[in-house]
């Protein structure tokens, strides 16, 4: 690509061309599964990864006058998650058929929600390295999974499995407010953060419990109206989603650059040749045909149910974020990092129960987060549980170990599981802080080298750091700093 | 209105029919008339009027989150006309 | 044993349980008149083995308190019956055969009732003659090559045959009620949400309901009540507590007010149909009924309003048929598309593709807020209509259907004026209303004309009550030479 330049520079990210500035347009459709037992219309259970069609009911595989009764966990779910993303709960909304042919849809239209969704217009707050940024969120609703088609078993066959297949999933669609890959990327990790918190969808793009479709258009600066937008189907994962809309940019600017018209279309991302490409058995255009799904009345939503729900929420990451930075005192950044998992900030307000805030959150930010990335495991399988920490950083505090000797404590808490105080105890590394004891340690060491104190006293004071560490290596490393310090000095003025 | 062969093609296709020639010409016909027919509500002005939702008098009883069906793997893949111990098998898939 | 042709439901109910006659003698000689009369196609499918097995069971029992104590019954072959196949008329089922009971056959087997056989109707009950089937068209009793009506034509012609001492049926816009008119037989589709649906292949599900067949009002009642009652699989049901309509039965209809819709005398109408109407209106008067002059000013509006909803619903209902879980799967095609056109085009009939083509069209971009949208709209003002009228009255009469049973092949190649013999029956499933149709006297041909009762919502005592006496005054019995044994 000749001449085009990406520029990143505060809210911009400005594709540069010879004669233009373009920005990008994003918004987002994001499917959620939702955290339930059973699935949105029937009883079979939903766990990821069991045995192929043994996950499956008559309803879900859409048998002969098989019909759905909705489940109420999951509306509670939907009402959760709009009321984590501030939005309107709708009274009343009503659930719709769409209509299309697919093998993993068996009864040929997905129950979803179309003109009235169970919730309306809502919120997200994005903390981006240069400030907030607020997205909008248009409406979400609730709607079935279909199941799986299984194209790589049989070169002539596509095997079908519907044990995903009415899941319930909660689509989130955003305003078009998103204008970067990065914001893209911290807009999925919020909604992940918030759905964690509230435990309605955990977020596990591995397994496909979130995936998104992007829709992404290019203006140039200045425009008013937005461009004609592609979809990109069924991205899962956040990398995969920066990298396809970073590629469609690209060649949607290029097109429009040469002279050409785009066509609104539905594209899908080719991870290995890193760009999109037109999904050819979509080329038919698609006539959903909505209508009201006869087999469903209207869902009436009660405002005391709501008013449960609501007082019955957990702190947000927003809440928990600012009760952070004015409570504990933490920076913005902090205070993001600390938050950005429930389990994280669960952890650090655990360790700082009984242990000073500024060690818990250096020692967890730090220390505990490397083990964490070099091992690749969830705080939550911390091999250093909360109470341990918090009386490693107390030895800390109390003088009983020093900060040196407390990392190597905790390479052995990492490896072994053994908590701080038996460590310590095991290995002799308790502190020498008694003042007789380290008077005689110092006397011993400056009787053996005794010319280096005559060389010190008749002015070579840069002695002082050669006594300091033959005394500490004397102590094996456990004696006091301070302590050692203090008398140290007394001793050579005599 | 009339419809025309492409239209009933049109539909055809959406719903997944396969239909020949003959058939096109006298569904044509017949769609036709059934459209001329029910074109009658035309006549009324329903501007003002809310559309039905349900004739039932009740709105939507939710169930409990309870697993108490799936499991039935066999159940589900016996009248399939193509399958084997798992899955459900189609022809190939283009996309 | 020749008396069991003359016996009601409730008879041979009360014969079994009072043990002077077996469960097994009674299914032997249902079973004897089918095999005589295979030539009326009313079977797509018969369990004799089965039920006489269960027959046996029966007979064996010390108690049995059930509504259908031993009875053999056959039923439409659109309810889904565990381990007997089920194909709703239509190749596309010809072979599927459920795991699974629907919910108003099971409420009819949990009464004592044996299950004989699958009967014969149009292809997704979609057709007014029974002519759709692809098992071929069954046959009227009254005449050799006349129509049962449609679509529960099977039960219809099975029922009038005695080949069933009662029967099931569905009713989306008048099948239950035309076949039992063209039959001479009593039928009655009950209020939206009375019968499960849960386990009835689906036509338009938001008009489809279940409902008895019966020879007599009695009878009618007594079925009802066993198949009726609230289900929680299908969200469209109503919860309320189940009603012993049998026993609650009451022919003193002295005071009660019935509406005479003037919108249902319509153009061409024979003059029988007018007369009989006529002769409904003064035994009602003369069993002390006040008649009033009523208006539903949209009536003429029901048939097109249906021809949208119904085929709508049905598009998108059929679209499960497509040779992947279950059913027929046509052997042609090269990737999956070509597989669902092939089958779909192969396995429907005619005018199941006209219905699901319309519904298609309807539906589709453009054409939604002018067809379907608008079609709900005029729904609103049907059951508008209805609502207002059953403020002042307590039920409204009308005649069931505007013709005779017509011939074999008379109407098949106008689909409209095929449609047109649903025009009394649709406006009451557009409303979500009950109604009977009970037999009242002959044309001029000798074929039987039924009168319809139509309350609002929920109110099936009452019409059963007012059917009653008129079954009563009436007394029309049609006779049947068993011209095909």
């Amino acid at each position: 690509m000749v001449g085009i330049k990406m520029e990143k520079n505060k809210f911009d990210y400005i594709i540069k061309t010879e004669n233009n500035l373009w920005e990008v347009v994003i918004g987002l459709e994001v499917h959620a599964q939702v955290i339930s037992e059973s699935k949105l219309f029937s009883g079979s259970p939903t766990k990821f990864g069991a045995k192929p069609n043994t996950q499956v009911s008559l309803v879900d595989s859409a048998f002969p006058g098989m019909l759905p009764v909705i489940n109420e966990y999951c509306i509670k779910q939907a009402i959760k998650t709009g009321l984590g993303l501030s939005a309107k709960i709708n009274l009343l909304s009503i659930f719709d058929r769409k209509n299309y042919f697919y093998a993993d849809l068996p009864a040929g239209y997905q129950i979803s929600q179309y003109k009235n969704p169970i919730v309306g217009e809502g919120i997200v707050t994005l903390d981006m390295p240069y400030g907030t940024k607020k997205i909008g969120i248009e409406r979400l609703h609730l709607e079935q999974d279909a199941g799986k088609s299984i194209h790589d078993l049989s070169p002539e066959n596509t095997f079908v499995d519907l044990n995903r297949s009415g899941v319930a999933l909660m689509e989130i669609v955003s305003k078009p407010d998103l204008r970067s890959p990065q914001e893209v990327n911290a807009y999925v990790k919020k909604l992940r953060t918030i759905m964690r918190y509230l435990g309605t969808c955990d977020g596990n793009m591995q397994e496909g419990s979130l995936r998104a479709d992007v829709n992404v258009s290019v203006r140039k600066i200045g425009d008013k109206n937005f461009g004609t937008r592609c979809e990109i189907k069924n991205v899962n994962s956040i990398k995969f989603m920066e990298l396809a809309i970073e590629s469609e940019a690209r060649r949607q600017v290029e097109l429009l650059e040469s002279g050409k018209t785009l066509e609104q279309e539905t594209r899908l991302f080719d991870t290995k040749k890193n760009e999109t490409r037109s999904m050819r058995s979509k080329e038919e255009a698609h006539d959903y045909r909505y209508f009201p799904d006869p087999d469903l009345l209207p869902l009436k939503i009660e405002q005391k149910f709501i008013d449960e729900i609501k007082k019955n929420l957990p702190e947000l990451p927003d809440e928990k974020k600012e009760r952070f930075i004015k409570k504990f005192k933490l920076t913005p950044y902090e205070a993001n990092v600390l938050v950005s998992e429930i389990d994280i900030s669960n952890y650090f307000e655990e360790v700082i129960k009984n242990a000073d805030i500024k060690l818990a959150k250096n020692w967890i930010m730090v220390e505990l987060f490397a083990v964490l990335n070099k091992k690749n495991i969830n705080i939550k399988n911390s091999p250093v549980s909360s109470k341990d920490l918090s009386s490693l950083i107390n030895t800390i505090s109390s003088g009983e170990i020093s900060g040196k000797i407390a990392k190597s404590v905790f390479e052995i808490m990492v490896e072994t599981g053994k908590d701080p105080g038996k460590i310590i105890k095991e290995k002799g590394l308790k502190q020498q802080s008694d003042p007789k004891e380290i008077e005689k340690l110092i006397i011993k060491v400056l009787q053996n080298n005794s010319e280096k104190v005559s060389e010190y006293k008749s002015g070579k004071e840069k002695l002082y750091g050669f006594f300091i560490g033959e005394i500490m290596k004397a102590s094996s490393g456990k004696a006091n700093p301070k302590l050692v310090n203090d008398i140290l000095k007394i001793k050579l003025k005599k | 209105m009339p419809i025309d062969k492409n239209q009933v093609k049109k539909v055809a296709k959406l719903s997944r029919i396969s239909l020949d020639d003959d058939k096109i010409e006298s569904l044509t016909k017949d769609l036709t008339l059934i459209i001329n027919f029910v074109e009658q509500l035309n006549k009324l002005n329903t501007n003002e009027i809310n559309p039905l939702t349900s004739v039932v008098h009740k709105t939507l009883e939710p169930r409990n989150d309870v697993i108490n069906d799936g499991k039935i793997k066999n159940e589900i893949l016996k009248n399939s006309p193509s399958k084997n111990e798992d899955f459900f098998i189609v022809p190939k898939v283009i996309e | 044993m020749s008396d069991l042709n003359k016996s009601s439901l409730t008879n041979i109910v009360n014969l079994i349980k009072k043990k002077k006659i077996s469960s097994l003698e009674v299914t032997n000689h249902f079973i004897k008149n089918i095999e005589n009369s295979r030539k009326l196609n009313s079977f797509i499918t018969t369990c004799f083995e089965e039920a006489i097995k269960k027959a046996k069971e029966f007979d064996k029992k010390k108690n049995f308190n059930g509504l259908l104590a031993g009875v053999p019954l056959a039923v439409k072959d659109l309810f889904c019956t565990k381990n007997v196949k089920t194909t709703a008329g239509s190749k596309i089922l010809q072979n599927f055969i459920p795991t699974y009971e629907s919910s108003v056959t099971q409420n009819l087997w949990s009464e004592g009732a044996i299950l004989l056989g699958k009967l014969n109707c149009d292809e997704f009950a979609m057709g007014s003659s029974n002519e759709t089937s692809y098992f071929g068209n069954s046959i009227n009793p009254i005449g050799k090559n006349l129509v049962p009506g449609g679509s529960s034509g099977g039960s219809a012609s099975a029922l009038a045959a005695n080949l069933t001492p009662a029967t099931i049926g569905t009713d989306t816009g008048g099948s239950i009620r035309q076949p039992a008119s063209f039959t001479g037989t009593v039928g009655l589709k009950p209020t939206y949400g009375l019968c499960s649906r849960w386990g009835i292949v689906a036509f338009a599900s938001s008009l489809d309901q279940a409902g008895p067949m019966t020879k007599n009002v009695e009878d009618c009642a007594l079925l009802l009540e066993a198949m009726s009652g609230y289900d929680k699989k299908d969200s469209t049901s109503i919860n309320k507590k189940k009603e012993n309509y049998k026993s609650n039965l009451n022919t003193n209809i002295k005071g009660l007010k019935i509406g005479i819709p003037k919108e249902y005398r319509v153009e061409n109408m024979p003059k029988e149909i007018d007369k009989l109407w006529k002769h409904g209106v003064n035994i009602l008067k003369k069993s002390g009924a006040e008649i009033i002059d009523i208006t539903l000013p949209h009536t003429k509006y029901a048939l097109p309003t249906y021809y949208i909803v119904a085929p709508a619903e049905a598009s998108s209902n059929l679209a499960r048929y497509d040779g992947v879980k279950y059913g027929y799967r046509s052997k042609k095609g090269k990737n999956l598309i070509e597989m669902y056109e092939n089958t779909r085009g192969e396995g429907f009939g005619d005018e199941v593709k006209r219905r699901v083509l319309i519904g298609t069209y309807v539906l589709s971009s453009g054409y939604y807020d002018a067809y379907y949208l608008k079609a709900q709209k005029v729904r609103s003002l049907i059951k508008n209509d209805f609502d207002k009228s059953f403020k002042t009255v307590d039920a409204i009469l009308t005649p069931s259907t505007p013709s005779s049973a017509f011939k074999v092949g008379e109407k098949t190649n106008d689909p409209i004026s095929m449609y047109l013999n649903d025009i009394f029956t649709v406006p009451v499933n557009l409303a979500g209303l009950p109604a009977i149709s009970i037999p009242a006297g002959q044309d001029e041909k000798g074929y039987p004309l039924g009168l319809q009762l139509i309350s609002k919502a929920l109110d099936e005592q009452k019409i059963l009550n007012i059917a009653l006496q008129m079954e009563k005054v009436i007394s029309f019995k049609q006779s049947i030479n068993r011209w095909w044994e």
